[in-house]
C-alpha cells in the first residue's frame, strides 16, 4: 500500500485555501442579487475578494478551518489504519505549513494539542470499504461558528405546529435558519437529514454537503422540498452576514434515511458561505482532485 | 465612504457612529474570545477565582491597551510558531455572541469603547455600549486572510498557553474593515433584523 501523506497534505491545502468553483458561482449570483451600496452587496464583495485572495496566495479562506471531516472509500485490500496514520500526519504538517489553525482543545482542561490531533473523533474520519480499485477521500473543513447553529429537531413538535411528514421537515428546517440569523456566516448551505437516530442523522446531515450545490436529488419530493426551503429562507431577510438582503441559504440538501417507528429526527447541518469541501481520487498512479 | 476611527478612540468618536457605518481601524488593539473573557471575569472582575501564575501582570500589560481600545472575537491562523517573528496569516472575526455573559462587564471595568466580531450582540452589550459610550463593530466573517492584510505587525503575545486561537495577540492594524451595527445610541442591527426575519417567518409558517 503507498504512503500518500503528500497527496493528502494537498488535499487540506487545497480545501482549506481554494473554495470550490460551485460554491464561488453561487456566491457571485448571490451578489448580482443584492442592491449596490448596501451592507449585504459589501460583504458579498468583500468575500469574493477573499475567495481570490486565498487561492493566489494559498492562505486559509477562514481563520477557523474547523473541523476536518474525512470520507474515505478504500479498495478491499487497503488498510484503513494506515490511512488514517497518513490522513493524521498530513494533518499535522498542514497545521504546522499554516493551511490549518491548531483547533483540537482538550474538553476537560482546555489544552490545545497544537496540531489539530486528539482522539480518535478527531479528525473526524468515516471509512467504507469500496466495490472497485478506486480510492477516494473527501474532506470538509466545517467551522465552529456554523457547527454551533445547527440544529435537530425531534418531531412532532408543537411549538412549530410540525408533523412528521415533509411539511414538518419544512417548518423545521426555516426555524433553524431564522435562529441561526447571521451567526453561522451566512450565505449558508443546508444539509438536511430526516430519521435515522441522533447521532446517524448528524452524520447524514454532513454527508449530504458532499453534493455539488447544483445537482438534483434524485428523489423528487426532496428535490422540491429542497427548492423550496432555500427560496423560503431567502424571504426572512437575514441577508449576508445578518446584515439584512435576499441571500440568506444559497442551497439546501436533503438525504433521508431509516428510522425507529417512535423517533422522527430532523437534522440541520449548516454550513457557512465557506464551504469548504474537495475530493481526491486515487486511481492506480494517477491522483486527481476535484 | 468610511469613517477612520483611531485607537484608542475617544468618547465623541465614538458617539459620531451610528449603524450602518463603515469604519477604518488603525492602531493597536487585542485578540480575545472565550477564555480570555472567562478568564478576566473570573479573576479581575467577579474574582471567582484568585490571581495565578502571570495573570497580573498580564491584567497590568493590557489595562492600559484596554483603555480607550478595542477588544477583537478572533482566533487567527498565525506564522512564525517556531521562531516567533509572528505574522497573521488568516485572522476573520469569531462568533461574538458567545461572549454576551461577560462582554458588558469587561467594557465597564476597561473602559473599553469598541468590540469587534461577527453575528451580534445581545442586549447587555448594547446597555454597555450606551454607558461606556461604545460600538459593536461587524467584521466580515470567514474573510480572514483579507483582513490578516491590515494587521501590520503583531507586538507581543500573552497567555499562549490558551492556546494559539485563544490566546491575547496584541496587534497592531491599519485600515481595518469593519461595520458599525450596535452603536452607543441604543440602535442595534441585529435587533431590527431578527424583528423584521421573525415576522416573515411566521407568514411562512402561517
Amino acid at each position: 500500500m503507498r504512503d500518500l501523506t503528500q497527496e493528502l497534505l494537498e488535499l487540506v491545502r487545497l480545501t482549506s485555501t481554494n473554495l470550490p468553483p460551485d460554491v464561488e458561482k453561487t456566491l457571485r449570483e448571490a451578489l448580482e442579487r443584492e442592491e449596490p451600496g448596501t451592507a449585504a452587496h459589501n460583504a458579498l464583495q468583500t468575500i469574493l475578494a477573499n475567495v481570490e485572495m486565498t487561492r493566489r496566495n494559498s492562505t486559509p479562506i477562514c481563520q477557523d478551518t474547523g473541523t476536518p471531516i474525512f470520507f474515505v472509500r478504500y479498495p478491499e485490500g487497503w488498510s484503513p489504519r494506515r490511512l488514517r496514520e497518513q490522513i493524521k500526519a498530513a494533518v499535522a504538517e498542514a497545521t504546522r505549513k499554516t493551511y490549518l489553525r491548531p483547533n483540537a482543545v482538550d474538553s476537560l482542561d482546555g489544552k490545545n494539542t497544537g496540531n489539530n490531533l486528539g482522539d480518535e473523533h478527531f479528525p473526524t474520519i468515516h471509512f467504507e470499504e469500496a466495490d472497485d480499485d478506486t480510492l477516494t477521500v473527501e474532506l470538509i473543513l466545517k467551522g465552529g461558528g456554523c457547527e454551533n447553529v445547527g440544529a435537530q429537531y425531534s418531531l412532532p413538535s408543537d411549538r412549530l405546529q410540525a408533523g412528521r411528514d415533509l411539511e414538518g421537515v419544512r417548518r423545521a428546517a426555516l426555524d433553524a435558519v431564522w435562529q441561526a440569523q447571521g451567526e453561522g456566516c451566512a450565505p449558508g448551505f443546508l444539509g438536511i437529514s430526516i430519521g435515522g437516530d441522533r447521532g446517524t442523522s448528524y452524520i447524514a446531515s454532513k454527508q449530504a454537503l458532499l453534493r455539488k450545490v447544483d445537482d438534483q436529488n434524485p428523489d423528487p419530493r426532496l428535490a422540491e422540498l429542497e427548492e423550496r426551503i432555500t427560496s423560503e429562507a431567502n424571504q426572512l431577510g437575514v441577508g449576508p452576514m445578518g446584515f439584512g438582503g435576499k441571500s440568506t441559504v444559497l442551497g439546501t440538501k436533503i438525504t433521508a434515511t431509516h428510522r425507529l417507528p417512535a423517533s422522527f429526527f430532523v437534522t440541520v447541518s449548516y454550513m457557512c458561505w465557506a464551504y469548504r469541501r474537495r475530493k481526491m481520487t486515487v486511481a492506480g498512479d494517477q491522483v486527481s482532485y476535484e | 465612504m468610511a469613517i477612520k476611527l483611531s485607537i484608542p478612540a475617544s468618547d465623541e468618536a465614538i458617539r459620531a457612529l451610528h449603524v450602518g457605518d463603515s469604519v477604518l481601524l488603525s492602531g493597536v488593539m487585542i485578540t480575545g474570545r472565550d477564555a480570555v473573557h472567562k478568564w478576566l471575569a473570573d479573576t479581575f472582575i467577579k474574582k471567582t477565582r484568585p490571581p495565578q501564575g502571570d495573570d497580573l501582570a498580564v491584567y497590568q500589560a493590557i489595562r492600559p491597551i484596554l483603555d480607550g481600545g478595542m477588544i477583537y472575537h478572533c482566533g487567527p491562523v498565525v506564522g512564525g510558531l517556531d521562531t516567533k517573528q509572528y505574522r497573521f496569516v488568516a485572522a476573520g472575526p469569531t462568533t461574538s455572541i458567545r461572549e454576551e455573559p461577560y462582554q458588558g462587564d469587561v467594557m465597564r471595568h476597561f473602559n473599553l469603547k469598541g468590540v469587534i466580531g461577527k453575528g451580534g450582540m445581545g442586549a447587555k452589550t448594547l446597555q454597555a455600549c450606551q454607558d461606556v459610550p461604545g460600538v459593536y463593530l461587524h467584521a466580515i466573517g470567514g474573510a480572514a486572510s483579507l483582513i490578516a492584510e491590515s494587521v501590520k505587525q503583531v507586538l507581543t503575545v500573552y497567555k499562549l498557553d490558551f492556546g494559539v486561537p485563544e490566546a491575547i495577540w496584541v496587534i497592531e492594524v491599519v485600515d481595518f474593515p469593519a461595520v458599525v451595527t450596535m452603536d452607543s445610541h441604543g440602535a442595534s442591527l441585529h435587533v431590527d433584523v431578527r424583528e423584521k426575519s421573525k415576522e416573515a417567518l411566521d407568514r411562512l409558517l402561517g
